[in-house]
């Protein structure tokens, strides 16, 4: 089954590298077929950055996501231009903590960044935080799978960090009630 | 063992280059080629290679061309404006029948234009885009695997037919990741012997003379001026330069049927979608979409020289559709060839085309 999954943010809080360790654990760990892609724009930090992972069990033809079914956001913009229109059966998990809006769809609220700089010291890692969660919300990869590719992933000497953080998601994400 | 990896397509283009045996990269970096020459930077010198970062693109494909004429595998990589700038010394490559491999992923121009977005604006400029009459090979990848596959081959038909050879990637391919499976080894044929004692620049078989590799002891003379047999400047002998110019166009157009590469889908088709590149995917997605409906494919790996003779394989044809992420380059090249009316289907923006989009211009037509 083809899933499509949308992270949008602002540049420097690592969308892209979410949807690159997610597309690795699809790919590398659940033995799956994935496709990563993103927008940016020129500039290096700030703008509104979108990168998306399509995993299937098949091979992927078209890599462009179009209509996702699970979106991760965590910034105020990025929920405006790439959240908004978020189809009524989709799932969106944003950090409350960036985003005041909330969309049609279902949704769940993860104070990532604010979570990621209290328990963990360093709001860095918010959006390993939100990794967790979506696993933890919708198994579109499986926990093994996303913390292998976060191990793989990550600068050295920040393993036990990023672990605790992957950690910190999925056990918010098991602490929620649906909305 | 063949290893499965999720490599981004610019990693596998660096890493089939690697496999290739490339030895030399000299370039400067641009978006959206910069990682491969990140990597190349990372991991050339471990081969005990060498990696230059030239002050620009002028000097860059300069820097491949000496390092080529030393008997290394060499290439750069390159995009929008870094790709206009080496025109003149693609030229001199051509000229001088030094092999060499360009990659450009493609951005959207004319100028600095779109540098995070795709297109395929540079189709033409590759064939044509330095002065005088020549011709090249250009290969156009639609998936990670194939930067990996088609950038070692490039390097293949560069030393054989002793040309400039292009990969001409786009932004979607060349930054997207994906899964790829790295064969242990790739192919790798040499340059033509060169036999001592025969004038350097005499074709041999294939119309391409013998390679006398600097430092092996040969003096070569080697002149982006029109030069003779043995490389001396001869730039008023009418007659030579007319010769020798054909023979440049000729040792490639000659070898079109050998050097095409492309695959054949429903040739019983009516339409036919004609692709290369990043909107290959996109009519792959229409295909399997519609898998009830007759939609041919001709799917382009080799876009020059163009294999004109893949059009005739399919027998009913009533019109080609060719999506291209410019505005109709490589249409107004079949158009030339083909017995049948063309659609283009062009798009700018840097998007890719959607299903639905391609399927509604052949569902007009059905």
């Amino acid at each position: 089954m083809r899933r499509e999954v949308r992270f949008s943010g602002f540049g420097g809080q690592g969308i892209i590298l979410s949807a690159v360790i997610l597309g690795r654990a699809a790919v590398m760990y659940d033995h799956k077929f994935a496709v990563q892609t993103q927008v940016y724009g020129p500039e290096a930090r700030g703008g509104a950055s979108m990168s998306a992972v399509i995993i299937d069990d098949e091979e992927i033809l078209y890599p462009k996501v179009a209509d996702p079914d699970i979106y991760v956001i965590m910034s105020q913009e990025g929920f405006e231009k790439y959240g908004a229109s978020a189809r009524p059966d989709a799932v969106m998990i944003l950090d409350s903590t960036l985003v005041h809006s909330r969309p049609g769809c279902m949704f769940y609220e993860i104070p990532a960044t604010a979570e990621a700089k209290t328990t963990l010291g360093r709001d860095i890692v918010a959006n390993i935080v939100m990794l967790g969660a979506l696993v933890g919300y919708t198994h579109v990869v499986s926990e093994e799978a996303l913390k292998k590719a976060i191990l793989d992933s990550v600068p050295k000497g920040t393993e036990a960090l990023n672990t605790k953080a992957m950690e910190l998601g999925i056990a918010l994400a098991g602490g929620k009630k649906q909305p | 063992m063949t290893r499965t990896e999720f490599w981004q397509g610019n990693i596998a283009s660096a890493e089939g280059a690697l496999a290739a045996g490339c030895r030399f990269f000299g370039g400067y970096p641009i978006t959206p080629s910069t990682e491969i020459a990140e990597h190349m930077a990372a991991k050339l010198p471990k081969r005990g290679g060498v990696f230059i970062q030239m002050e620009d693109e002028l000097a860059s494909i300069a820097s491949v061309i000496g390092a080529s004429w030393t008997g290394a595998r060499a290439m750069t990589a390159t995009s929008g404006p870094g790709f206009s700038l080496m025109m003149e010394n693609i030229g001199y490559a051509a000229m001088t029948e030094t092999p060499c491999v360009i990659v450009n992923v493609q951005r959207g121009g004319p100028s600095t234009g779109q540098p995070t977005m795709a297109a395929q604006g540079d189709m033409m400029q590759c064939r044509f885009g330095s002065h005088g009459d020549y011709a090249i090979i250009a290969l156009c990848p639609a998936s990670v695997q194939e930067m990996y596959d088609l950038t070692a081959k490039t390097f293949n038909l560069a030393d054989q037919y002793r040309v400039p050879v292009f990969l001409m990637a786009d932004e979607v391919i060349g930054h997207m990741r994906e899964r790829i499976i790295v064969p242990d080894a790739v192919e790798h044929t040499g340059r033509p012997a060169f036999l001592p004692g025969t004038p350097p620049f005499k074709p041999g078989a294939g119309l391409i003379p013998g390679f006398p590799e600097f430092g092996k002891g040969y003096g070569t003379h080697v002149t982006g001026l029109t030069h003779d047999e043995r490389g001396y400047p001869c730039a008023t002998n009418p007659g030579l330069h007319a010769a020798l110019v054909k023979r440049l166009v000729d040792k490639i157009e000659s070898a079109t049927q050998k050097l095409a590469d492309f695959d054949v889908v429903n040739p019983d088709a009516e339409q036919i979608f004609i692709a290369y590149g990043a909107p290959v995917r996109t009519v792959q997605q229409v295909i399997h979409d519609h898998p009830d409906r007759k939609i041919g494919f001709l799917r382009v790996r080799t876009v020059w020289p163009f294999p004109a003779h893949a059009l005739a394989l399919f027998r009913c044809a009533r019109r080609f559709i060719v999506p291209e992420l410019n505005l109709g380059q490589i249409a107004r090249e079949i158009e030339r060839h083909a017995k049948v009316p063309i659609t283009s289907v062009p798009k700018l923006g840097g998007e890719l085309h959607t299903p639905a989009e391609l399927f509604a211009v052949w569902e007009a037509g059905a």
